[in-house]
């Protein structure tokens, strides 16, 4: 066999022990890339699949057609959002390593997708996470003791101990439960939406994947059903450059956007700087709007950067260089929304510092809520009688002698 | 009552459900305009519109995946899938999703599909067309399985799968959708309509899930078995002159496990027969669960009949399918006839 083939393998940029390269990234500059008519043919606007909608330049000023002109407060709500959920991620994580909870995934670098994205639907619209949406819970105002409940798969754990940390589901908060499987939720999207508009609800759904997901068939058969029905939904794929230690040219993204896959099923496509709160709100709200109003679905690509491990379980030292998150063009979601608010007038280092501070207690009381309902190792513990509940909706005889088979073998242990 | 055949009782068990329940919504590939490939959803759509009777692209993982979303949205979808060899493609939608949605989340979610697909051979179908996967669904936690074996049952289990809340995959054996099937392909086919279970009531009533028949009471031998071969196993035990106690399990999961070991119990000698695959196969579970149960009944080792481990091969048909003969080698053994 020949060392070398025709075969194309795609190139991973840099390496551990490599210097960071990011110079393939495509950018267009902050207000550049028009924002057209909701009402648009998604073949009429293939520059918004292969630009960058950006609003904020790199001095935090909001610049063009796709300002979103939020006030103040809004912006600084999406701040807040932002920030808990990042001193929420980083507790977390450091509590995954103390062996109180058994494994997490932080959404570092990604706040503004989720956080934006929620202030700029309605409540009622439907969402269907990825596992790293975390700012969709707490821009929808969860409570943080039930999100830690669930970690810790403790008494209050909404999942009943069954799900792996972070698999949330809300049903009065109208978020999907979320599949340890990828990309599964993408075309259940979709069904919901069908079935909102067979019903002739106004509500719209949404969903969230990661580029490496996107390879999955099932986000095929998300844009092929939305498209073919018209479906009143919003597909977002998270370009955070990272499936695990893979990188997203072996997701396909060496040759086109993923933004692009929308426009070959007739499915506007828009190609957004995730980490430009403005900007995601913004594209957000057209693609809404274009939804509810029947004009047809949209495929968002968020372009941004998974700045931490994909989750506790792996070390991205063994393949990224260690600092490459400093370097990405693309800056931090929340240092640009802070930069951007100062600029304004309506921000400071102060009330920065004190918001951080206001947060971290209510992390830090939060969590001393949770543990009081017990934790993976310490009680109180779940019953595990639960386990046999919710397979179906009345228990079946084989599970109740299985229940009875536990309970047995319990009181003899 | 109504003669009806079972495509015409399956028809008639979607019309009552979609007119009842505005909930309810039937999808899948050319069920719309053309009424289905085995014309099973004939007439529905021009009745009920095209919002509700949904023509859909070939891609069966998107179809259970959207029944699933339109599920979680409060509708009740029945899904199609064309065969039951084309499963594969929605399987993991069906196991890692559809079925585990209530159980993951803890009852705050759950999507109540039915999906339905003709299963099994004697069609001249291949090994793409005439599969028996039931026992991939039944491993499955969390799925509730059925397969009728006549116009009556496949009507009211029907209906009781659709105004269930739990997902229920359907298997609808397609050499039976026209007349009950002996085995015998060289012999001519007997309609429904000479049959007791082809009289259907046209109006709506329920066969339980969960629960098996005795097709037919015996004292001889049980012989469990659902599907086609229900009726294969009852020309099989007729030919030897046995009082056989037939057994139509009818569902799968949850098992009738009572009546199929009660029959045992009594009768001491059991043969178990299904066309799908021997190992592993259902008729395994069957086997281990009545060894279990009815072990000091039993005056003979069980038999397993079964189609071979090998795909469904289409030049082989009736030396592949477990027809009168395999049965009755599997009685004579059971019944130490030969001894």
């Amino acid at each position: 066999m020949p060392t070398k083939s025709r075969l194309h393998v795609p190139a991973t940029p840099a390496r551990p022990g490599e210097h960071s390269d990011f110079s393939w990234l495509r950018l267009s500059p902050a207000g550049a890339v028009p924002r057209p008519e909701i009402t648009a043919r998604a073949t009429d606007i293939l520059f918004l699949a292969d630009g960058l909608v950006r609003v904020l330049d790199d001095a935090g000023e909001a610049l063009g057609p796709w300002h979103p002109h939020l006030d103040p407060p809004d912006l600084q709500i999406g701040l807040r959002h932002m920030l808990l959920t990042r001193l929420f991620d980083d507790r977390m994580q450091r509590i995954q390593r103390s062996g109180k909870i058994s494994f997490y995934m932080g959404s570092l670098g990604e706040e503004a997708v989720s956080v934006a994205q929620a202030l700029a639907l309605r409540p009622d619209d439907m969402l269907f996470p990825s596992y790293r949406n975390q700012g969709l819970q707490v821009a929808r105002g969860r409570p943080l003791v039930e999100l830690m409940c669930q970690l810790l798969s403790n008494t209050r754990d909404m999942c009943k101990g069954r799900q792996l940390p972070v698999l949330y589901h809300w049903r009065e908060g109208n978020i999907f439960s979320i599949s340890g499987n990828l990309t599964t939720q993408f075309p259940q999207a979709v069904g919901w939406a069908m079935a909102a508009a067979i019903r002739g609800q106004d509500a719209v759904a949404a969903s969230w994947i990661g580029e490496g997901a996107s390879a999955e068939a099932d986000f095929h058969h998300a844009l092929l059903f939305a498209s073919v029905y018209r479906a009143p939904v919003i597909l977002n794929v998270v370009n955070n450059q990272w499936a695990i230690s893979t990188f997203q040219g072996f997701a396909g993204g060496e040759q086109s956007s993923f933004a692009a896959r929308g426009p070959g099923y007739g499915i506007a496509g828009v190609r957004v700087d995730g980490n430009d709160f403005l900007a995601v709100h913004a594209v957000t709200l057209w693609a809404a709007e274009r939804a509810r109003t029947g004009a047809g679905p949209t495929l968002i690509e968020h372009v941004t950067y998974r700045g931490a491990a994909h989750s506790t379980s792996d070390d991205p030292a063994r393949y990224r260089p260690r600092d490459d998150y400093r370097h990405w063009p693309l800056g931090d979601p929340i240092e640009r929304l802070k930069q951007h608010l100062m600029r304004l007038g309506e921000w400071s280092e102060e009330r920065h510092a004190a918001l951080t501070a206001e947060l971290e207690q209510q992390v830090g009381a939060a969590w001393k809520e949770a543990v009081s309902y017990g934790t993976l190792t310490d009680p109180p513990r779940l019953d595990p009688h639960l386990m046999f509940e919710d397979v179906f909706r009345e228990m079946p005889p084989h599970l109740r002698r299985q229940d009875a088979e536990l309970r047995a073998e319990r009181s003899e242990g | 009552m109504a003669q009806m055949n079972m495509i015409h009782a399956l028809n008639s068990a979607l019309d009552i459900m979609l007119g009842r329940d505005p909930g309810v919504v039937v999808l899948g590939e050319d069920i719309g305009y053309f009424g289905g490939v085995f014309r099973v959803t004939e007439g529905l759509q021009r009745k009920y519109g095209e919002h509700r009777v949904l023509d859909t692209p070939i891609a069966e993982g998107g179809i259970i995946a959207a029944a699933i979303g339109m599920g979680a949205n409060g509708l009740r979808p029945v899904a199609e899938v064309q065969f039951a060899d084309y499963i594969y493609p929605g399987y993991d939608q069906i196991v890692s999703e559809l079925a585990r949605l209530r159980y993951r989340s803890a009852g705050q979610f759950c999507a109540p599909v039915t999906v339905r697909t003709p299963c099994g051979g004697g069609i001249r179908g291949g090994q793409t067309h005439s599969q028996s996967p039931e026992a991939i669904f039944a491993h499955v936690s969390g799925l509730k399985v059925v397969m009728p074996s006549n116009p009556y049952d496949a009507k009211g289990l029907l209906i009781a799968a659709i105004e269930d809340d739990d997902p229920v995959i359907f298997f609808e054996p397609k050499r039976l959708y026209n007349g009950p099937f002996d085995g015998n392909p060289n012999q001519a086919a007997v309609p429904w309509s000479a049959h007791p279970q082809g009289e259907v009531p046209p109006g709506h009533y329920t066969v339980p899930i969960g629960k098996a028949a005795v097709a037919r009471a015996g004292r001889d031998v049980t012989i469990v078995t659902y599907g086609t071969m229900v009726h294969v196993c009852e020309a099989a035990a007729r030919g030897l002159g046995l009082e056989a106690e037939i057994i139509d399990v009818r569902t799968m999961v949850p098992l009738d496990t009572d009546t199929i070991c009660a029959s045992v119990a009594r009768t001491g000698r059991c043969v178990i027969a299904h066309e799908a695959t021997r190992f592993a196969g259902f008729g395994a579970e069957l086997a281990a669960t009545i060894q279990e149960e009815c072990f000091w009944n039993l005056e003979a080792p069980i038999r397993r009949v079964a189609g071979w481990d090998t795909p469904y091969p289409h030049a082989f048909e009736w030396e592949y399918f477990p027809g009168q003969v395999r049965v009755a080698r599997a009685l004579r053994v059971v019944m130490e006839m030969d001894r």
